[in-house]
């Protein structure tokens, strides 16, 4: 075996494996464990019920949508709060982290005040024949809401990082701002951008806590997948319950797989 | 060395003896679901200063509470509660099943193992603007309802059992023209919160729906904190018989060896004393003297029981809320 140039290797590396099995791996086999208790058919059959087929649809459709809108706005907000100076700038940087801190209740609790019929902002919608509380709209706002943070705390950074003289240079070289954005700025913001995504994603569609103040819970509906594993959990249905988990996991580790390839395949077309 | 950890030994075992001949300090944990808070605070120390009276000892009943179900689920996962004291027997049936409490449990103590009951009822804003009666007037276009979901919430099982039951007990009433009320009930029905606390939330702080289906001490409480000129009671012609059963956890106690003291906290529940404490705190009391002390709180009901109408727990839930079952089929949101 080749000398490394660094000493510890091994060590750190067994640290690192044993640390991931203790911590990720272990709840996670455990979780598989509990779902194969139902066996093959009753895993088919828990999974293609159509109230799980319904929550399946809400909770990854609500939750990519709401990370589309969060890299949209996070990019925007990253690049206002990197580019510009204006009073009050460390402040809005330093609210951009709230979601993290809440607890999830209270964000649930304060949205739906806010979007209820009879609430501040529901009231004015709706008239107009709105409804974002207790519908799938109010769990797409919750999500967004929770997701926020990510895209802006990922892009930041490397939007900072980047030299004025590239844009000068592309500038120099006869690009229009539009040009200088889309095929010099973008690319080399794409690999954290995505990276945010899917953060807001995976946070998304595990939320539970302010999801379920603002969603309705009505079945075949509102209903998010979360909820879904709370409803067999009340039946004493552990090995369903787990079997709604083990899919969830899936899904979100196929989608997550998906991304850092995304991301992989972004960097290279950004280096060329 | 040897001699040493004998010594030790002998010397903790002589201290253990000292503490033994004077008064213990026992302490119990009661498990149960929501809306007790008050209720077994009054009770926990009442309970603390009889025995204390009677034995010396100084017994401390802890109470953890939370949503029925999920109370189960934590002590079958091994939160050592000496007794449950929960929202519905299907709950109690399910620690059983794991073997934690003997199988025989609900014919243990009087009254099906439950001290006190409620029934479900109405609560309506001021005036009853929606002119509110009955159960048949829920089902009216343009009257919202609030309750919890049934598959989350068992005390909102109750509610969903007491409209089905309503309607099976009226001139014609079959199995199908209850199933079509039910499913009329729940199209009235925007939100499903996951818990009677959630939905009491929607109903008085965020002023959504007509009429929250309530038990009738959460309803009572509510309206006693909130306001009386701001909500009013409206009981139903008929309801049903809301059962809150207790039960001792055997190999818990029996590990603690606190099965004596926790039997008689049990017991105490039935006493005169603990019986006006339940009706003081809005449960209908079994005991007369406390029944008919509070009987004017509380609005004449003719009630029926799970027993009778749908033939216990464990049938009812069969039924009407496992997967796919009528809860399911009702088509609730479409």
């Amino acid at each position: 075996m080749a000398r490394r140039v660094l000493p510890g290797f091994g060590l750190s590396l067994g640290y690192t494996l044993a640390y991931l099995g203790l911590i990720v791996f272990l709840p996670l086999a455990a979780l598989a464990v509990k779902a194969s208790d139902i066996g093959f058919a009753g895993f088919w059959a828990t999974l293609t019920s159509p109230h799980v087929l319904a929550a399946l649809r809400l909770s990854f459709g609500a939750a990519l949508l709401s990370a589309v809108v969060n890299a949209a706005v996070g990019l925007l907000v990253a690049w206002v709060l990197v580019r510009y100076t204006f009073p009050g700038r460390r402040l809005f940087d330093a609210l951009v982290d709230l979601p993290f801190a809440l607890p999830t209740a209270v964000a649930g609790i304060a949205l739906t005040t806010l979007y209820a019929p009879k609430g501040w902002i529901g009231a004015w919608l709706a008239p107009l024949g709105i409804k974002v509380a207790f519908t799938p709209l109010g769990v797409l706002v919750a999500m967004i809401f929770v997701g926020f943070p990510f895209v802006v705390r990922t892009v930041q950074p490397v939007l900072e990082s980047l030299d004025r003289d590239i844009e000068e240079a592309a500038t120099t070289l006869g690009a229009t701002r539009v040009q200088t954005f889309a095929r010099v700025l973008f690319p080399l913001l794409l690999p954290a951008l995505l990276t945010g995504f899917a953060l807001a994603l995976a946070r998304a569609v595990g939320e539970y806590g302010s999801v379920i103040f603002i969603a309705g819970n009505i079945p075949m509906k509102s209903e998010i997948l979360p909820l879904v594993i709370v409803k067999q959990l009340e039946q004493y249905k552990y090995g369903d319950a787990a079997a709604v988990g083990v899919v969830m996991l899936a899904l979100s580790f196929l989608l997550l797989l998906a991304i850092s390839l995304l991301q992989r395949w972004s960097r290279r077309w950004a280096e060329r | 060395m040897l001699v040493s950890l004998r010594r030790t030994l002998a010397g903790s075992l002589l201290w253990l003896g000292a503490a033994g001949a004077h008064a213990a300090d026992i302490s119990l944990l009661n498990v149960s679901y929501d809306p007790t808070r008050e209720l077994y605070k009054d009770i926990n120390s009442a309970f603390a200063a009889q025995w204390k009276a009677g034995r010396g000892d100084t017994v401390t009943v802890n109470v953890s509470h939370g949503g029925s179900g999920k109370q189960a689920r934590s002590v079958i996962d091994g939160l050592e509660a000496d007794v449950v004291t929960l929202a519905l027997a299907y709950d109690i049936d399910a620690i059983a099943e794991k073997g934690l409490i003997a199988g025989d449990w609900q014919t243990r103590l009087p009254h099906n193992a439950t001290p006190y009951t409620s029934t479900i009822v109405f609560l309506v804003r001021k005036g009853n603007p929606k002119g509110i009666k009955d159960w048949n007037d829920l089902i009216k276009p343009g009257v919202e309802v609030i309750t919890p979901n049934p598959k989350t919430s068992g005390g909102a099982r109750w509610n969903y059992l007491a409209a089905w039951g309503y309607a099976l007990k009226q001139p014609g009433g079959s199995d199908a023209t209850a199933k079509d009320f039910v499913a009329a009930l729940f199209k009235n029905v925007p939100v499903l919160d996951t818990g009677a606390r959630g939905s009491t939330t929607t109903f008085v702080q965020r002023g959504i729906g007509d009429v929250l289906l309530a038990w009738e001490n959460e309803a009572l409480l509510a309206r006693q904190e909130l306001g009386k000129d701001e909500f009013e009671i409206i009981a139903p012609s008929l309801s049903i018989l809301a059962e809150p059963p207790v039960a001792l956890v055997d190999k818990v106690a029996d590990k603690h060896g606190t099965r004596a003291v926790a039997e008689a906290y049990l017991k105490f529940l039935y006493t005169p004393a603990a019986q006006d404490l339940a009706g003081k705190h809005y449960y209908r009391p079994y005991d007369e003297a406390a029944a008919k002390k509070y009987a004017a709180v509380f609005p004449k009901v003719t009630t029926f029981t799970i027993d009778d109408v749908f033939g216990g727990w464990k049938k009812a839930q069969a039924t009407h809320f496992a997967d796919g079952a009528v809860f399911d089929q009702l088509g609730v949101g479409k």
